[in-house]
């Protein structure tokens, strides 16, 4: 099979290849402005094509939560959302503990044929902090990443173990820095929000806590460890002091932490719940900042589905997280690139380089003999989010109806075309 | 077919809820207590039941256990001839696979005009008052608001308080565990709102700082803070403060946070004590003062029905 796409603007994270247009054979990409005989061809013209974006921090909520998402919803929304690539956090039910379910996935992600799955695996048995999981049975089965995120690894101890452990094996250890006894039961932010609010607080001193103790446990084992969802100033600050003593440590943040603020919750609407919480214009605009320095290694969504009514509850009851996936490319083009915040290659680098150097992965690019991972994207057009059309199952969302910029309108995977975007 | 009529005047007045007492000017609070007072007539008359929300429904919605608030907003209902219906569940409700919409929802198709309240969880309110048509008041949600203990409060100083000219250049004292305190945050609202100064007071890990702004102080020291006050309220301390790790001891707590007559001593000669019940004797407030005759903490249970009665007529029939 023979693909082309014409009159494109090619562009990574390492170059701007102008007008061309693209030829795509076999799963590749052949070259550009060839000519000769295709099987398929459209015409790009006026849109940008650049490699898939690689997602570190989904939830697909397989095995045992369907009712939330599933294997087929989630790698059809990752794929609409620009994403060849995404790695599935472990804490469904039962809990990806055990090679067989890892395994499991990838032939099932294999059959579903949309975006690509690399699977987390749990660090702990059940995620209950108590027992390590076999590391090295669960890489051989293609677990890519060691984490229980959802749940902060409360035992300092079985911590440095895991790194220990992971170290020699190549595994990164993904962490979700909270400390919880400071934590406690926290909706929100603590903060003058959640005073006037009357809702139990998180202080961003249990994120940075919990991340001096990762950092420090990666400096002192030489492990690979990867904090995700950075959410305060103060977590972001640790990060940085350790990354200038040369610790082994990468920084994530989500497009929700970089665009929201406590303030959301001041309509009391549970789908602003999220874990870590929205913090403080001040934090947004340090995360922001870090962005800009280059301090921060990726952007994960954290893409957390659930069910309408599951978010229909009141503030305590309702669990965290925020489905973004489809739109987490125009949320943060509109937000970060239009607004002249941060350049578009910046942006890529953050979903495409950067997370694949954190993975110790090729760095995605467009040139002959990679892998056709690609998204096209419509840079120049605003449509409003529409969350009931949403492939994944969770079809709500904070910015529905908002207008954004940046929209993917088809992607490919090893060249075949997995999804256009309803004109 | 009385509750149709009802239920078009209702929508021909602009809905109105009592979610905080934020979005209710002074003005509107201040003419809420002039129809407490007619109210507190009717509840002096030897049949105490007029026919003011005759055709009305009135649900009360209790997701979190209080037997007083109820009863007062029950009686307040029925002082008026509305119809009552009752609703009460502990715990969550998705426990029962059912949301908080599902359960509203439910309980809507009975169709009732007004539904009170009460939550352990903050918030609650606001998101019914989106699920429906009817109206919302709060009856208590988590440590946020209880707006008519507040208006009860406000309305009984300032019928009680001798010679009361306003609340200008007034001064409320508030003790004790602010931090888990509804009564507190709506208190806090409404007076500094009605123009009084507002001092909160209690350790400084039941205080949070975040709470001070203009017209509100903030102190861990009961003496600054019971100084010059013209009405002293305290508030219940729960046991379960002292497992959280929040306070030290009981011991600890009376010693440096019990309203005692050598604290009330610093208040304003005629300053009345308040509590919102129900009271630890001899824990936040010694049990002399509690009796005493600057205690007007009957009274405020007492006004609690009428001030409801007034709130519940306010928003179902509107001012004529």
């Amino acid at each position: 099979m023979r693909t082309v796409i014409k009159n494109a603007r090619l562009l990574d994270s390492e170059a701007d290849y102008g007008l061309n247009d693209l030829y795509l054979k076999d799963g590749l990409i052949e070259g550009y402005n060839l000519g000769g005989e295709v099987t398929e061809g459209d015409d790009a013209a006026g849109k940008t094509v650049t490699p898939a974006f690689i997602d570190l921090h989904t939830h697909l909520r397989e095995p045992g939560q369907e009712v939330k998402e599933d294997l087929c919803s989630g790698l059809s929304a990752a794929a609409a959302g620009g994403f060849g690539t995404v790695i599935s956090m472990a804490n469904t039910n039962p809990t990806v503990d055990e090679p067989g379910l890892v395994a499991d996935l990838i032939a099932k992600a294999k059959a579903v044929g949309q975006a690509r799955l690399k699977p987390a695996a749990a660090l702990s048995h059940g995620l209950k902090g108590e027992l390590l999981t076999d590391f090295a049975a669960l890489k051989t089965a293609g677990a890519v990443m060691i984490t229980d995120d959802g749940i902060p690894v409360a035992d300092s101890h079985l911590m440095r173990r895991a790194c220990e452990y992971a170290a020699p094996l190549g595994l990164i250890i993904q962490t979700h820095s909270e400390e919880p006894s400071l934590r406690q039961n926290g909706v929100m932010n603590e903060g003058m929000v959640s005073q006037r609010l009357g809702l139990p607080g998180n202080p961003s001193s249990a994120e940075a806590i919990m991340i001096y103790r990762d950092c420090e446990l990666a400096l002192m084992t030489g492990a690979r460890v990867h904090i995700a969802h950075i959410s305060s100033r103060r977590g972001m600050q640790v990060v940085e002091w350790f990354k200038e003593q040369g610790a082994p440590v990468t920084a994530e943040v989500t497009p929700q932490h970089l665009t929201l603020t406590d303030e959301a919750l001041a309509g009391f609407d549970p789908i602003f719940k999220v874990a870590p919480p929205l913090r403080t214009q001040e934090d947004v605009d340090y995360l922001r900042d870090a962005l800009k320095r280059g301090v921060v290694d990726n952007i994960g969504t954290d893409h957390a589905p659930h069910t309408q009514a599951e978010k229909e509850q009141d503030l305590v009851a309702a669990p965290f997280g925020i489905a973004n996936i489809e739109l987490a490319f125009a949320l943060l083009y509109t937000e970060l690139v239009k607004t002249g915040e941060l350049s578009l290659v910046d942006l890529l680098k953050l979903l495409q380089s950067g997370p694949a150097r954190i993975m110790n992965w090729p760095t995605p690019k467009l040139k002959p003999g990679q892998v056709a991972d690609l998204v096209v994207l419509e840079l120049e057009q605003s449509y409003p989010v529409e969350a009931a059309n949403f492939k994944s199952k969770a079809k709500f969302s904070p910015w529905d109806g908002q207008k954004l910029t940046g929209w993917p309108v088809a992607t490919f995977i090893g060249g075949k075309q997995v999804f256009q975007r309803d004109s | 077919m009385m509750s149709t009529v009802a239920a078009t005047e209702t929508t021909l007045t602009k809905k109105r809820h009592l979610l905080d007492l934020q979005d209710w000017s002074a003005e509107e609070i201040l003419a809420l207590f002039d129809t407490s007072d007619v109210m507190a007539q009717v509840m002096q008359r030897t049949i105490k039941k007029v026919p003011a929300l005759q055709g009305f429904t009135v649900g009360t919605l209790f997701f979190e256990n209080s037997t007083r608030t109820r009863l007062s907003f029950e009686r307040a209902a029925r002082a008026q001839s509305a119809d009552v219906i009752s609703f009460a569940a502990g715990g969550s409700s998705m426990s029962k696979g059912e949301s908080l919409k599902d359960t509203l929802k439910t309980i809507d198709a009975m169709q009732s005009d007004l539904y009170v309240v009460r939550h352990a969880v903050a918030g609650v309110p606001y998101q019914l008052a989106k699920w429906t048509d009817a109206i919302i008041v709060n009856a208590g949600d988590g440590r946020r608001a209880h707006p008519t203990q507040a208006l009860l409060d406000a309305y009984t100083f300032s019928r009680e308080f001798n010679g009361f000219d306003g609340f200008k250049g007034k001064k409320l004292a508030i003790i004790g565990d602010v931090l888990h305190s509804r009564v507190a945050r709506s208190n806090m609202t409404l007076w500094s709102k009605l123009g009084a100064e507002v001092s909160l007071c209690g350790p400084s890990t039941v205080l949070p700082k975040e709470l001070e702004f203009a017209g509100v102080a903030i102190s861990d020291n009961i003496f600054e803070a019971v100084e010059g006050a013209h009405a002293v309220m305290t508030l219940r301390l729960q046991k379960e403060r002292m497992q959280a790790g929040l306070l030290p001891s009981i011991a600890e707590y009376q010693t440096r946070y019990q309203l005692s007559e050598a604290v009330m001593r610093l208040a304003h000669p005629e300053a009345l004590i308040m509590h919102p019940g129900p009271i630890n004797r001899d824990v936040e407030i010694a049990g002399v003062l509690a009796d005493s005759e600057r205690s007007v903490i009957e009274k405020q249970v007492a006004n609690g029905v009428p001030v409801r009665m007034a709130v519940l007529y306010t928003l179902l029939v509107g001012k004529k």
